[in-house]
């Protein structure tokens, strides 16, 4: 090919016709081919057998009103009153009854920070982030535990429902990964002393399986400080969440650190950056960015790893489902604990895949 | 779940050599709360009501205790413990006494920091067969196939009982108690083997109830009752003696509804050395003169208790069996209260 023939305008012509519509869009994705209209042919049979019947099970037969087991006769469908009967249980636990409001305050406030972030619109996000950061959760703290501004006080013994999983998994998520961060830098630092010591950390910690740390936290914990010293049990397993789930972080951040070339490092460094600008204008953008898959993945794990704090004695979202079953006033067939199950599966979903929805939309972003 | 055991073996050892923690009842008393383990659900014992109320035969045990020292029923912290942390929280301190669904055996009560403070239920393993098998007696199960829960003395009940009569039998075990019931329930076994109150209790999650039986025969003894840390008798002592007098409360006819009448006009002298009329026992147990009084106001004698959570009229709708009274012909009894 010459220079000249480069320099040629090529004519100009339509754009080519692609063929268009639903009856294209069938023939091309789902009938292609003999073993396409094979596979096609028995998914649809396959929906044909499964859909009507579940939809009869969850929607058409299920009982919806009533608070009575004797308002679900029918064995043979979801019980949706048993889940409405037990709804002010599932959502607050053993808060008292006349301060959910507190609870429901917290929620809202978060939710209200939450939106206002992630709408593409609204100025000054920086402070609204940082405020979401320092003053919400001590404002959500003084709030659900109470004993000032006249509140009355709610020990933690008495949290519980998906308000206790909602704390504990924000939480868990808000103080691991910024630990996650710095454990992760400190791993490649070149001060052996640091390096060392996160490394220990981070081993440590992804060896012990979660549960173990808890009951350490739990049982044990007591017998190792002085007599009188209590620590909050909830605050010890907050605290064990966290540490632990520090350690999946720090290893998401390093895999994120790890996929910037070197050039980057010495590109900085050849501008004069100094190591924290050179981490915080160059590096951690590119890492964070390349992170944020894996990073929702353990945020996404550490969401369903909080029913695990039955083991320190409180009903969470999904215990508090089980405990209700036990209630001889709901014993009667299979459907009632089967609807109990499906509505927790249908709760843990809707949070976890409102995260992953959300780390889509911010890969898109960034 | 073996490492799980060794760091529970590991909280025992530890336990058992720091210093005795002292008298639990001073520590009960400053703190303002008994602090009770209970099971996290069992249908009847321990679970949460339509208000969220944790209630039960488990839970009203914990609740006489409160009421005993310091007359007052709701003072009470409850924590949910599974069977596999529950004794190493209580010998560690996590809690004052473990109102659960624990059998006294002889390994759970020597070595293990904890004893048990006296038998409050008597279970055993039953059989529950389909009315058209039309077998009257567990006797009768030769050559049966059984569904089971698998990992506890369940399956180790059957063998001893089918080998020791030259029975043949076949076993279908799962994971959990209400997957047994399940496959039974869809035809995979003959019969379905569990705790006789397991087998009430998750029994009604059967398609049609009213077509099954439970067979009359109980092949294991499983004398179940509240379980306290070893090395404190005064502690020890408050609890036996508050169950004592609830059991003795029945014999008594002594109700939730006329204990007051009996208190104030009694002439039966148990009766009155019970509720501490002209009389201190309750102060040698280190309580006030009126600890049963208290108790059995907040929740009846042993009888009403079991009514309310297991007896005829609940859900469960279990016998008293082995649970009367021994002027019935049961095994509850109480020590004389002189």
């Amino acid at each position: 090919m010459t220079a000249a023939a480069q320099n040629q305008w090529m004519s100009e012509r339509s754009a080519p016709l692609v063929p268009r519509g639903p009856l294209v869009w069938l023939r091309a994705n789902l009938f292609s081919s003999p073993l396409n209209i094979a596979l096609t042919v028995l998914s649809l049979a396959f929906l044909y057998l499964i859909v009507p019947p579940l939809l009869d099970w969850a929607v058409f037969d299920a009982a919806w009103r009533g608070s009575r087991i004797e308002d679900c006769p029918d064995r043979e469908a979801a019980c949706w009153v048993f889940v409405q009967a037990r709804w002010p249980n599932l959502l607050y636990g053993s808060y008292p009854a006349p301060e959910r409001w507190r609870i429901d305050l917290v929620f809202a406030l978060g939710a209200l920070g939450v939106a206002l972030l992630m709408l593409p619109r609204v100025p000054r996000k920086g402070w609204i982030g940082a405020a979401l950061l320092t003053a919400y959760p001590l404002l959500a703290f003084a709030l659900l535990i109470g004993g000032v501004f006249g509140l009355r006080p709610v020990p933690t013994t008495e949290w519980g429902g998906l308000m206790l999983t909602v704390v504990a998994a924000t939480w868990a998520i808000v103080t691991s990964i910024p630990l996650g961060l710095l454990l992760a830098l400190g791993r490649r630092s070149p001060k052996r002393l640091t390096r060392w010591f996160c490394i220990g950390f981070i081993e440590f910690w992804r060896g012990v399986p979660l549960i173990a740390v808890l009951f350490l936290a739990v049982v044990m914990f007591p017998l190792f400080v002085p007599p009188g010293l209590e620590f909050d049990k909830l605050l010890r397993a907050l605290v064990a969440f966290s540490l632990f789930n520090a350690a999946y972080m720090a290893e998401v951040f390093r895999g994120g650190l790890q996929s910037v070339p070197a050039g980057q490092y010495e590109a900085a460094r050849a501008v004069g950056l100094g190591y924290f600008r050179m981490m915080a204008f160059v590096i951690l953008p590119q890492a964070v960015r390349v992170s944020l898959p894996a990073l929702v993945n353990t945020c996404i794990g550490i969401f369903k790893e909080t029913t695990l704090i039955l083991v320190i004695g409180l009903f969470d979202f999904l215990a508090a489902i089980q405990a209700s079953m036990a209630d001889p006033a709901w014993l009667a067939g299979e459907h009632v604990r089967t609807s109990g199950y499906v509505f927790a599966a249908l709760g843990f979903w809707a949070f976890c895949y409102g995260m992953s929805r959300y780390s889509r939309y911010l890969e898109r972003r960034i | 779940m073996r490492f799980h055991s060794v760091l529970t073996g590991a909280a025992l050892a530890v336990a058992a050599v720091l210093p005795a923690t002292g008298a639990t009842l001073d520590d009960v008393r400053q703190r303002g709360v008994v602090h009770c383990g209970t099971a996290p659900n069992i249908p009847g014992y321990a679970f949460t009501d339509d208000k969220g109320e944790r209630r039960g035969f488990d839970i009203d045990q914990c609740r006489a205790m409160a009421a005993a020292i310091f007359g007052d029923p709701t003072k009470i912290k409850l924590t949910p413990i599974g069977p596999r942390d529950a004794f190493a929280s209580l010998a560690t301190g996590g809690v004052d006494i473990l109102t659960h669904r624990f059998t006294w055996t002889f390994n759970r009560d020597n070595g293990g920091g904890i004893e048990f403070v006296m038998p409050l239920f008597y279970d055993g393993q039953g059989f529950m067969v389909r009315k058209s098998l039309n077998v009257k007696s567990a006797r009768e199960l030769n050559g049966a196939s059984v569904c089971m829960a698998q990992g506890t003395t369940t399956e180790l009940n059957l063998a001893d009982y089918f080998r020791s009569r030259n029975m043949r039998y076949s076993v279908v075990t799962f994971a959990e108690p209400d997957e047994a019931r399940r496959a039974y329930d869809e035809g995979r076994c003959d019969a379905w083997s569990n705790d006789l109150g397991s087998l009430a209790a998750r029994g009604l999650g059967l398609k049609n109830r009213a077509d099954h039986v439970i067979l009359p025969e109980a092949i294991s003894k499983e004398p179940i009752g509240p379980v306290v840390r070893q090395g404190d008798s005064q502690w020890m002592h408050v609890a036996r003696w508050t169950f004592a007098a609830l059991i003795a409360a029945e014999e008594l006819g002594v109700t939730q509804a006329n204990v007051d009448e009996m208190k104030a006009k009694s002439e039966n002298p148990e009766i009155k050395r019970l509720l501490g009329v002209g009389d201190d026992l309750g102060q040698k147990l280190g309580l006030k003169d009126d600890w049963a009084y208290q108790a059995i106001k907040a929740v009846g004698n042993y009888g009403e208790m079991f009514d309310r959570h297991l007896g005829p009229n609940t859900r469960l709708g279990l016998a008293r069996g082995l649970n009367a009274l021994w002027t019935n012909g049961g095994l509850l009894i109480a020590p004389p209260f002189r």
